[in-house]
């Protein structure tokens, strides 16, 4: 009695206690959202009342985990899992039921599951599984491949779904690999492509080269560890910048000047770039960072045009629509712009502490869709104001932050990997689905973890964080 | 200065930055930006319109051309309609269910357009469906009854230039941004000219609504609440008893009627027939369809719209104009032989003693005596050539106000045509054209066009001896005082002392040997008066007339233009004299002037008239 005690003592509860209040101040916001006057938090047959019956499962099924499963189970079965799950979503490509526009539910009599949010756990699972065998390396091509091809098989099945917003949750898997002694140099110039590609296309090619180059000019004086001198040029440079277009626009200049302020700025970093890159070949062949730098830099202004060209001469119409879309450039014709405004005034009218709960009136007028959902996040910031808003980012960052650090400091690699891996699917869900309730993301339809009605996510991020909260506690009593 | 991030670190600082990101746009749109609260609060309270009562239009005397009655708009809000009986509401209202049905599936087609809004259901239900309706309105949760006003017209005249009231349309919308959807506005006549004081403004009661829907009760207790102002009443410078004269003696006949009080500039009447009946008003749209199937086209205003050739009338212009030019006096006599020969040039004339002087060539309305005047005028050595006398002459034309719109408050006035010097340099080719071949408009045919409007106008200013104040319907007051066009002298070019010999010529045009106005006399007023009669390609020539009284002093001046009526005489003449003496005696003498009052009556002349096939 005394030992069982003891056990539970030594459970993580930081994360167990943010894990149940997120829950429940979930379920509570999406009974607000739906409920009468006069409801019945518990009536089964409405979507709260569901809601509870998930919660009990998931609660069950969290139990099992950290007290009766033995904690070796999901490393020796972890691939028997991962195959498990990938022949579901080929199930789900031919048997499932479409919904909004994608097909990633299959039904089991009047339960409906999504296949797609368990494949995080078992993704995870076996990467960490790959990755923690004794004097692996993410050093050579073979072993690269042998961690990316699980990464790729579910996000391809996942995209033959429809469910774009899902695939994107992998990109958080980056950062595992980082962790685990991939150059962070990869990831930072993956992050500048989307980032410059998005960039020419939502504001100009002549904004991005110059975010560009202030990053190039920040990053090569930090790594030089020159931070004055990379001060001094950059402040200037970036006002310089600011103000050349302007400059330009002067009738007398304009007159004599030929070439837009687009032209200029790649021709002469360019220019400058080229020069740098033969310098370093000659003099400096050991200065490999530094003509490196100037090569991404170089071909970091060839992408922007690139894409520049690409977007406004090759692509057809309907694929510029597309990409607008994505972007959220133009509304599709579900009214994506329509949801995305009606879902910040919602948070917007919250003010600083709220209109209380059940007071909401945008999100429970039924101005903001998948309110219950996707959505969820408008009513607590309406009905919770800033404050609560703050409540639950504080929440998920002890949440996040306390699995980063006890991942880190695990002495079992699978315990690491896999912790890692549950923090970034997080991360990702968050981000993703707060930014786009607030206009930082485009619209992409994926759950707030814990917080969201939907039976399927609920389980499978329980799963997933019991499992972790289990390898934690087992590592304790190693 | 060397600091070292583990990978850890590093990953936690990434988080770390983006949720800080996060929580600073969080802190913008909740607390900094104001305008999402703004647009909540638009989505959750409840605006109810209340609509003002539109002004009364009132004729000179004080009598009500126009009022208002209540009726009721049935108004339905799609999302908080719940379950109802549709039988139940087509017996209260008389409808099909079909009808029903046809509702509410254009309310689901544009649902989201429409949110928590109210649509109209049913417009103008009358007062007995209202209190039939509200007697069980509990039945029918969603539905609404908003009290409107809809117009009265207690005398049958002047269904034009009143104009009527309809719903705005989007384009309507678009151009005044002050209206929404289901308000109501003056489209034509006055009802459109003096929209802004008859409207008056909406107000509206604002509830809250709960997070269903349902209206909890008055948002703030009504301290937002606006209440409506009532439209101001507008007094016009119509005499309804006259205008429902000039209707009835109009009737079956195409054409205008315009009478002026001269000393004011103020419009008495305006006719144009056939006309809208004011009956048809109130529901414009259920007789639009027939009102604009009519061939004779009754939404037309002709009194300011139709610009024709004025015939015999307009000699009086040339003959003023020949006067100040110098080229022509009291006493300058000229022959004609049944009318005016020169080279191939003939224009024809009726058989009268000749020669003749000034006023006997008004009398009689001598066209020869015309085309030597209008000759004098061109080929003046003043001039260095026609197009400088030519466009001298212009001047003096539209010093009177022709070939321009006049600035009356008629809503579509139009300016009408006098002809340029490019006119003709088109027609014949530049200095190919000579006064010969412009002799038409010494008799006021060819290429002009003027609008009744225009010949009262004139006509008024000849009874003034020399000017004219802008024509206008409406009476100022100390809210509203006149325009300042309307209180402004104008002056033709002509000098004052040339009108009398031309009011000499008209009268004795009515009491003189071989005057062609003599049917025009009315016992008791010294009349003045000038036939026309004005050729057109399109059947027979249009009869016009123009006469003020009394001679000295004169009241009323008045313009008749009887389309395919024939000569001067047979109908303008009669029309515009019954007019005059309807005015100044009040009633008609016996005898001969009730016989020809009940001829007029009689009279129908839309056989004659052409049916021209009418663009769309």
């Amino acid at each position: 009695m005394n030992k069982r005690r003891n056990s539970y003592r030594s459970l993580d509860w930081t994360m167990i206690v943010c894990y149940l209040v997120l829950v429940l101040f979930g379920w509570l916001n999406i009974f607000s959202v739906l409920h009468g006057d006069s409801g019945n938090i518990f009536d089964f047959g409405q979507k709260y009342g569901m809601h509870f019956i998930w919660i009990c499962i998931s609660l069950i099924t969290g139990f099992l985990i950290i007290r009766v499963l033995p904690a070796n189970i999901w490393q020796s079965t972890s691939w028997i899992l991962y195959g498990g799950v990938i022949l579901l979503l080929m199930a789900t490509l031919v048997l499932g039921v479409s919904s909004h526009g994608s097909q990633s539910w299959i039904s089991i009599g009047s339960f409906r599951l999504q296949p797609a949010e368990f494949s995080k756990i078992t993704t995870s699972l076996v990467l960490a599984t790959i990755m923690s065998k004794y004097g692996f390396s993410l050093k050579g091509m073979p072993n690269i491949i042998k961690v990316v091809w699980p990464l790729l098989l579910p996000m391809a099945l996942i995209l033959l779904e429809k469910e774009t917003g899902s695939v994107l949750v992998y990109v958080g898997f980056l950062v595992v690999l980082y962790r685990e002694g991939m150059s962070g140099w990869l990831i930072a110039i993956g992050f500048m492509t989307v980032l410059e590609f998005i960039l020419t296309i939502i504001t100009s090619p002549y904004v991005a080269m110059c975010v560009g180059l202030s990053v190039f000019l920040l990053v090569f004086f930090a790594h030089r560890e020159e931070y004055l001198l990379g001060l001094l040029v950059t402040v200037p440079t970036v006002v310089f910048l600011i103000f050349f277009p302007k400059i330009l626009a002067i009738e007398g200049i304009a007159a004599v000047n030929q070439l837009s302020a687009d032209a200029w700025l790649a021709i002469i970093t360019a220019a400058v770039a080229l020069f740098f890159i033969v310098r370093m070949v000659i003099r400096f062949p050991r200065k490999r960072f530094e003509r490196n730098a100037f090569i991404v830099l170089l071909c970091g202004i060839l992408f922007v045009l690139s894409v520049q060209f690409l977007y406004n001469n090759i692509l057809q119409d309907h694929q510029r629509n597309r990409i607008d879309v994505f972007l959220g450039l133009v509304d599709d014709p579900r009214g994506v712009g329509y949801n995305l405004h009606q879902s910040m005034v919602a948070i917007g009218s919250g003010g600083f502490a709220g209109k209380g709960f059940g007071n909401g009136t945008q999100t429970s007028l039924g101005y903001v869709p998948e309110q219950e959902t996707d959505f969820i996040f408008c009513t607590i910031g309406e009905e919770w104001g800033f404050l609560g808003a703050l409540f639950v980012l504080a929440l998920y960052i002890t949440l996040i932050f306390r699995i980063i650090i006890t991942a880190d400091r695990a002495k079992d690699a699978f315990t690491r990997i896999y912790g890692y891996c549950v923090a970034m699917c997080i991360t990702v869900h968050v981000f993703i689905n707060i930014g786009m309730t607030i206009g930082l993301m485009p619209v992409i339809g994926i759950p707030l973890p814990f917080l969201s009605y939907g039976g399927s996510a609920l389980l499978a991020f329980t799963i997933m964080l019991a499992i972790f909260v289990k390898l934690e506690f087992n590592e304790r009593r190693i | 200065m060397k600091f070292y991030l583990s990978k850890r670190n590093t990953i936690l600082l990434v988080l770390f930055v983006i949720f800080l990101i996060i929580a600073i746009r969080l802190f913008s749109i909740q607390i900094v930006d104001k305008q999402y609260r703004e647009t909540a609060a638009n989505n959750a309270l409840k605006y109810v319109t209340i609509y003002p009562a539109r002004g009364r239009i009132l004729d000179r005397y004080g009598n009500t051309l126009v009022e208002n009655k209540i009726t009721y708009d049935i108004m339905v809000s799609p999302r908080t309609v719940e379950e109802f009986d549709t039988l139940a509401i087509c017996k209260i209202f008389g409808l099909e269910p079909e009808f029903v049905k046809e509702r509410f599936a254009s309310y689901s087609a544009n649902a989201r357009k429409i949110g928590y809004g109210a649509m109209p259901f049913l417009k103008q239900v009358s007062s007995e469906q209202y209190n039939a309706f509200a007697e069980r309105a509990y039945l029918f949760p969603g539905f609404d009854a908003v009290a409107r006003t809809a117009r009265v017209y207690p005398i049958n005249a002047g269904g034009n230039l009143i104009g009527y009231v309809s719903e705005v349309d989007r384009d309507y919308i678009e151009a005044h941004p002050d209206y929404k959807s289901g308000d109501y506005a003056g489209k034509t006549g006055l009802e459109r000219a003096y929209e802004s004081r008859l409207s008056g403004e909406k107000g509206y009661t604002v509830y809250y609504r709960d997070s269903r829907g349902r209206i909890k009760g008055h948002y703030e207790d009504g301290a937002a609440d606006k209440e409506a102002v009532a439209g101001g009443d507008i007094t016009t410078t119509i005499d309804a008893e006259l205008q429902a004269y000039g209707e009835q003696l109009m009737k079956n006949k195409v054409g205008s009627v315009v009478a002026i009080e001269p000393s004011t500039g103020e419009i008495l009447t305006l006719i144009s027939s056939p006309g809208i009946d004011v009956n048809q008003l109130a529901e414009i749209n259920k007789y639009y369809k027939e009102i604009s199937d009519n061939p004779y086209n009754p939404m037309f205003n002709r009194t300011v719209q139709s610009a024709q050739p004025p015939g015999s009338v307009f000699k009086l212009v040339n003959g003023l104009i020949g006067l100040q030019e110098g080229v022509l006096s009291r006493e300058t006599r000229y022959p004609c032989s049944r009318g005016y020969t020169s080279g191939s040039v003939h224009v024809g004339c009726h058989g009268h003693p000749s020669p003749i002087n000034l006023p006997q060539s008004i009398a009689m309305s001598c066209n020869a005596y015309y085309c030597y005047v209008l000759r004098n005028i061109m080929d003046n050595r003043k001039y260095a050539n026609i197009e400088e006398s030519f466009n001298k002459w212009r001047e003096y034309v539209t010093s009177f106000g022709f070939g321009h719109k006049l600035g009356s408050d008629v809503p579509y006035e139009l300016g009408g045509n006098v002809p340029t010097v490019n006119t003709y340099n088109k027609l014949h080719g530049k200095g190919r054209w000579k006064s010969l071949s412009i002799i038409s408009l010494s008799i006021g045919q060819g290429e002009l066009g003027c609008t009744p409007l225009h010949l009262a106008n004139f006509c008024a200013t000849i009874a003034n001896r020399g000017w004219f104040y802008t024509p206008h319907m409406i009476k100022g007051d100390d809210k509203y005082p006149l325009d300042s066009a309307y209180t402004v002298k104008n002056y033709p070019m002509v000098d004052a002392k040339y009108f009398p010999l031309i009011v000499e010529g008209m009268n004795m045009s009515v009491y003189g040997d071989g005057g062609t106005s003599h049917v025009a006399q009315v016992p008791g007023v010294n009349m003045c008066g000038k036939t026309g009669t004005a050729q057109n390609p399109h059947g027979d020539d249009h009869s016009v007339f123009i006469c003020f009284a009394p001679k000295d002093n004169p009241k009323i001046a008045v313009a008749a233009y009887i389309e395919n009526g024939g000569f001067g005489a047979t109908w303008a003449a009669p029309i515009a004299s019954l007019i005059v003496e309807k005015y100044l005696n009040g009633e008609i003498a016996e005898g001969t002037r009730t016989e020809l009052e009940k001829r007029v009556k009689n009279g129908y002349l839309l056989n004659k008239v052409p049916v021209r096939k009418r663009k769309r």
